[in-house]
């Protein structure tokens, strides 16, 4: 299949190896990833923090980028949320209904990667080896807006040599929040605290997650503390086989 | 001939409690920093969430349930003119009398003289969000009338001159011994023996209510909801404080916000399995009390219902935004909000704390008196899926942001960014140059001001040596 990559900016900038490795675990499995040059952020923060306005042309992009692909996939639940329910709401506000139509176009076709993986191409063993004991973050984006489900855990248990251990309190936002994280940023860290204690708590080596945004914030705290705790998405531990 | 009068009024300023004193993140702050509120506030949501989850549980058709109670909410804002002429109209047939109160000061007034014609100074009071949010303790004490509220938790509120921190448990910041102080210090004629155990605090507090209760004959209550075909009223709750307010006194007023008209008696069948469940945890409550105006000769013979509005009439006329009078007022999107859990209520400044305050006291207030509360949350969305009534909190947060003022600064930074991010070749530069400047300044691993609430608690990330689309690039 052919399949467009939305690496989301965050990851594109600064968290390139989950996009990397969406690309090399889609092209494992006997898929061509695309990447149209011409995309660059959803809009989510901007749409998020109230500037839905300042948002228009980041989703007329958005759509404009992608319409031509079939299936686009992006490694994050809270860009695809943001693509998915507040695109065409943020087009239809500024009076644009034809983007808007255009916009749920596109959004019908764009999968998170653990949805994509599952639903559309049907795999839940990708041939993975990570032998490390880890924990799973559940992102509210993906847990209450896309309703990933258990998803991401069923591809997990497929990976050999992987520890799988249960996060308590799993479905508990970590703070992160986008602009939140700053504008708020006592009660962020208040809440990343008690997320902190959580993945302490189940002894892993790693903590992974469908967000880069999530796993930054997590991992930023746990970097802060010198838990010697890692955070890594979870494109990246099923792009890992034995041979990497 | 018509007269335009503008858009409807909002809640006034300088009475009720709708207003914080400061912006949530200050307010949030100080409280963060006790760690007996944390420790209070974490305790009691969880013991809550877990006995709500499991009632919940029990009945296969919740969800049709929620589809159903957001239904019948949905219709009645749609003709919440006609429910409320006709309640009027039922009301007043069945011996009631039924007052107007376009905001707090009206209702204050209006409230005051009537207790005032009854020759009484002192009123008990059915817990009530309603008379929290105008303010009616202060200003029937500014005239000279004492109010005693009869709810335990309202009770120690009162007693401890302190504000209520949620609209279901207003004392949840409190534990039993900071209980205990508070009664020996402010209840007359308490056993000075008095210990910390629940059983013996609820008694002292039975005893001073109960004679109360017997001598008072003027009550004053709120209202979870009024049935229009048949000019009922309705209250539920857990101790049978209510029960003797509603059927000892003389005289009994209710104030009521005007959203909390349901077309039809049947309708409560649908609220009467949602809210209990929703809210304290129960299959149902204790005590439902329901009267229609006056019986002769049983309870109260004088009724007065006070029907506010106070900002209300302003939600309504926000199509989006006026889900948020939906809300039945359970508290299930507190007891689930990883924010309400760390600041507790307070923080939010309004009677009306937590993921639905954030929505409704910026809406009856205006945004601008509130600007801080639409940005209370991190969007994780479990109040939408906690919700009875499926209020979509989140998203009216996102479109309340979108309608408050925002500092000219921010907004600077974010048209920049959508410009450039509307420019993939700039856009490539500027994550360019972000990265050398980062690999520059890492010492002190810092960033500037407004950022720097990041690097308080947080690393940042090690910058890559490549974004990916240079990785692509090159591939």
């Amino acid at each position: 299949m052919r399949i467009a990559l939305f690496a989301t900016c965050l990851a594109d900038t600064l968290f390139p190896a989950a996009a990397k490795a969406t690309v090399q675990l889609l092209e494992r499995l006997g898929h061509e990833v695309v990447f149209p040059v011409g995309q660059t952020c959803c809009g989510q923060m901007h749409i998020n923090t109230g500037y839905q306005k300042d948002a228009v042309p980041l989703v007329r992009r958005f759509a404009r980028t992608f319409a031509p692909y079939d299936v686009v996939v992006a490694p994050s639940g809270s860009c695809v949320g943001s693509v998915r329910h507040q695109h065409a709401m943020v087009a239809r506000a500024a009076g644009d209904d034809r983007l808007a139509a255009r916009a749920d176009d596109v959004a019908s076709r764009t999968y998170e990667l653990s949805e994509l993986l599952v639903d559309v191409l049907g795999v839940e063993d990708v041939g993975a080896y990570y032998p490390h004991r880890v924990t799973y973050h559940p992102t509210c984006h993906s847990l209450r807006v896309l309703r990933v489900g258990d998803k991401p855990l069923r591809l997990l248990r497929n990976v050999r040599g992987l520890d799988l251990v249960e996060l308590p309190a799993a479905e508990q936002c970590c703070g992160f929040g986008g602009t939140f994280a700053v504008k708020n940023a006592d009660t962020s860290t208040a809440m990343l605290a008690d997320k902190m204690r959580h993945v302490l708590d189940t002894g892993a080596d790693v903590c992974t997650a469908g967000d880069a945004s999530c796993l930054m914030h997590i991992g930023g705290g746990l970097s802060r503390l010198r838990t010697g705790v890692r955070t890594v998405h979870l494109a990246e531990i099923l792009a890992s086989t034995e041979s990497s | 001939m018509t007269t335009f009068l503008g858009m409807p009024a909002t809640a006034p300023r300088g009475v009720g409690h709708l207003r914080g004193e400061e912006p949530f993140p200050a307010a949030a702050r100080a409280a963060l920093a006790n760690p007996q509120l944390r420790r209070n506030l974490g305790h009691a949501t969880a013991t809550i969430r877990a006995k709500s989850a499991k009632v919940i549980a029990e009945l296969p058709d919740w969800q049709e349930l929620r589809s159903a109670g957001s239904a019948l909410k949905a219709y009645t804002m749609a003709h919440l003119p006609e429910l409320l002429e006709q309640l009027e109209a039922n009301v007043s047939a069945a011996g009631g009398v039924v007052h107007w109160a376009a905001d707090a000061n009206e209702a204050n007034r209006i409230v005051t003289d009537l207790v005032r014609d009854t020759g009484h100074d002192r009123v008990i009071k059915v817990k009530s969000m309603a008379t929290q949010e105008i303010g009616l303790n202060e200003a029937l004490e500014a005239a000279g009338i004492q109010p005693v509220e009869t709810d335990l938790a309202e009770l120690i509120v009162q007693l401890g001159h302190d504000k209520p921190s949620h609209i279901l448990v207003p004392a949840i910041h409190r534990n039993r011994s900071e209980i205990r102080e508070i009664f020996l210090r402010e209840m007359p004629d308490v056993d000075p023996t008095l210990t910390d155990d629940p059983p013996v605090l609820a008694a002292a507090a039975r005893r001073y209510l109960r004679e109360t209760f017997l001598s008072t004959k003027v009550a004053v209550s709120g209202a979870n909801f009024a049935v229009a075909e048949t000019g009922t009223l309705a209250v539920v709750e857990s101790e049978g404080n209510g029960r003797m307010c509603l059927t000892l006194p003389d005289t009994l007023i209710t104030v009521m916000g005007i959203e909390k008209v349901v077309p039809a008696w049947r309708d409560l069948e649908v609220f009467l399995q949602l809210l209990p469940r929703s809210s304290t945890g129960e299959r149902m409550n204790p005590y439902t009390s329901m009267w229609t105006g006056v019986t002769p000769g049983d309870g109260p013979q004088g009724f007065h219902l006070v029907l506010l509005d106070n900002g209300r009439s302003a939600v309504l006329a926000d199509e989006f935004g006026r889900q948020a009078l939906h809300c039945i007022r359970c508290s299930a999107c507190m007891n689930v909000c990883p924010v309400y859990e760390r600041t507790g209520g307070h923080a939010y400044g309004s009677v009306y704390p937590g993921p639905i305050g954030a929505v409704l006291s910026p809406q009856l207030t205006g945004v601008a008196d509130n600007a801080s509360l639409p940005y209370a949350s991190s969007l994780c969305g479990a109040c939408f899926d906690a919700c009875p009534v499926k209020i979509d909190i989140p998203s009216i947060l996102v479109h309340l942001r979108n309608e408050v003022p925002h500092p000219r600064s921010e907004a600077a930074v974010m048209a920049a960014a959508a410009y450039t991010m509307d420019r993939p070749r700039l856009y490539a530069a500027a994550q360019r140059a972000a990265r050398l400047s980062r690999l520059a300044g890492r010492r002190g691993r810092g960033l500037p001001p407004p950022l720097n609430g990041w690097t308080v608690g947080r690393d940042l990330p090690e910058p890559p040596k490549q974004t990916f689309r240079d990785w692509w690039a090159k591939r």
